[in-house]
């Protein structure tokens, strides 16, 4: 990556140019930049990674958000110069060479996005979430998307995306399937039971 | 947007933090998490020669209770940690209100609650908290450490009492000294905008008999308003219907809240008197300051 300056000529000395250590999406970076540059700069401009999007630019939107030692922030408030040894993790980050992320995968299914502006924000906000709570109430996708603006979907289908995208990472579990779940997973849930009483009659 | 050009100094110690704010004179800032100082240096209200940043300097991101019962939060813990702060829930109750509702997700997994009662904007949440709970904040010098009440570290909008070789190293809430109890409720127009008003209301009861209690107001007035009559009304006594009217009342009779584009001056001294009374009634609860800021 290259970032270009202005040559300050003797005033240079005051305002050093900094060289940073950091790792993003699993891959080590080093760079020299200017203090002032932000870090949805650094990772646009610099790493070429434009798939974290900047919206408003005055912390209001989050479109712009990343992950960085795994929580989510807002990369146009953070000075890009403070990730020197730390982990930057963007959209770009979540799919594998051949497979999408669940959260990906759930935008697609729910239909999370119509422009698309917003929705890597969205995603990493969610990663941030399941992350932390892989078995969130519709309240807490709520809660902790409410730093992200969106103009086109009202919300509804984005809530509904990361909804299912936990339901697909978390591990089956018997007691808190919904009813509303898939076919599938209701007679999956009804064969287990069967299963269960089975083996109770056994013993 | 871009600040304007500075130089950054990211020291691994306290002592190193102090020493360069020390040499650094009047222009230097120090950043913690940078949720107000960031924002203001992009739109050039602020334009810091020298930032030094204090989020390499090892054990400051705690927040625990000493065993006299007293609450210290270091400087670097987050809004987020106070958030999902099993501590809290069950000792700090209007600390615990308060948490969720400070900005928006993403900025409380960076900003922090001494970095916000360093800004000493207004409409901060936590200085209204501590001020109700009252909280010290622990700044720390070339010359050693002294304790500061918050009723004494703000001096006006964005101003403390800090020098600038100073940095406010934790904020303590003093142990209670019967059971706590309150709230914080604040309205807001959509997440993460200031608060229309906030009410941090903290009480200390033994038997029925309130034995301390403290309100304080965010958001109307050119600085956080400590309602100190309300609160003495409030001691000494047990809560009842006419004493929650009575401090509701005083409350409201010292907001100095301005008409502007988030509501009237009438109608935001009336949601302090509503909020107080509320908080103090009980009625307040997590799920409540989740309706107040949706309404």
């Amino acid at each position: 990556m290259t970032m270009v300056y202005d040559d300050l000529g003797d005033e240079a000395e005051e305002f050093p140019v900094r060289r940073i250590k950091f790792t993003i999406n699993g891959r080590k970076k080093v760079a020299e930049i200017e203090p002032r540059l932000l870090l949805a700069d650094l990772i646009r401009r610099g790493a070429g990674l434009t798939g974290t999007h900047r919206g408003c630019d005055t912390t209001n939107c989050g479109a712009c958000t990343v992950l960085v030692d795994g929580r989510a922030i807002k990369s146009c408030t953070m000075l890009a110069v403070q990730v020197d040894g730390r982990e930057i993790t963007t959209v770009e980050g979540l799919a594998s060479a051949s497979e999408l992320h669940p959260i990906q995968e759930g935008f697609k299914q729910e239909h999370g996005l119509q422009c698309g502006f917003c929705t890597p924000g969205m995603m990493m906000a969610a990663k941030g979430l399941l992350d932390r709570n892989p078995n969130p109430t519709e309240e807490d996708v709520r809660w902790a998307l409410s730093g992200n603006l969106c103009r086109c979907t009202g919300y509804q289908n984005i809530v509904k995306s990361v909804l299912w995208a936990a339901e697909k990472m978390a591990p089956p579990k018997l007691s808190e399937r919904e009813p509303e779940a898939s076919a599938g997973g209701e007679s999956e849930r009804e064969s287990k039971l069967a299963e269960t009483s089975a083996g109770n009659t056994e013993a | 947007m871009f600040p304007s050009r500075f130089r950054y100094e990211a020291p691994h110690s306290l002592d190193e933090a102090i020493g360069l704010l020390h040499d650094g004179g009047d222009y230097a800032k120090v950043l913690a998490g940078g949720q107000s100082l960031v924002p203001m240096m992009k739109l050039r209200f602020a334009s810091p020669e020298f930032i030094v940043d204090l989020n390499n300097v090892p054990g400051l991101a705690y927040h625990r209770a000493d065993p006299d019962g007293s609450l210290r939060i270091g400087a670097l813990c987050r809004h987020a940690d106070l958030e999902f702060s099993d501590l809290l829930k069950g000792t700090q109750p209007t600390m615990a209100a308060a948490a969720p509702l400070v900005a928006d997700p993403l900025v409380r997994n960076r900003g922090t609650l001494v970095g916000s009662l360093c800004h000493a904007d207004p409409q901060g949440d936590w200085a209204s908290v501590m001020l109700a709970l009252g909280g010290t904040v622990i700044a720390q010098g070339p010359g050693g450490r002294r304790a500061i009440p918050l009723t004494e570290f703000v001096t006006g909008p964005f101003e403390t009492v800090l020098e600038h070789d100073e940095i406010a190293v934790e904020a303590v809430v003093p142990p209670a000294r019967g059971v706590r109890s309150g709230g914080y409720l604040k309205l807001e127009r959509r997440v993460g905008d200031f608060a229309t008003v906030g009410v941090a209301v903290a009480i200390e009861t033994s038997g029925s008999t309130v034995i301390r209690a403290g309100i304080a107001l965010t958001g109307v007035g050119g600085s956080t308003i400590g309602a100190t009559d309300a609160a003495a009304a409030l001691t000494g006594k047990p809560l009842t219907a006419d004493s929650i009217a009575e401090a509701a009342e005083l409350a409201a009779s010292v907001a100095r809240p301005k008409t502007d584009h988030r509501g009237s001056a009438e109608y935001k001294r009336h949601l302090v008197r509503v909020f107080t009374s509320r908080i103090l009634g009980g009625t307040a609860t997590t799920t409540g300051a989740t309706a107040e800021r949706a309404a």
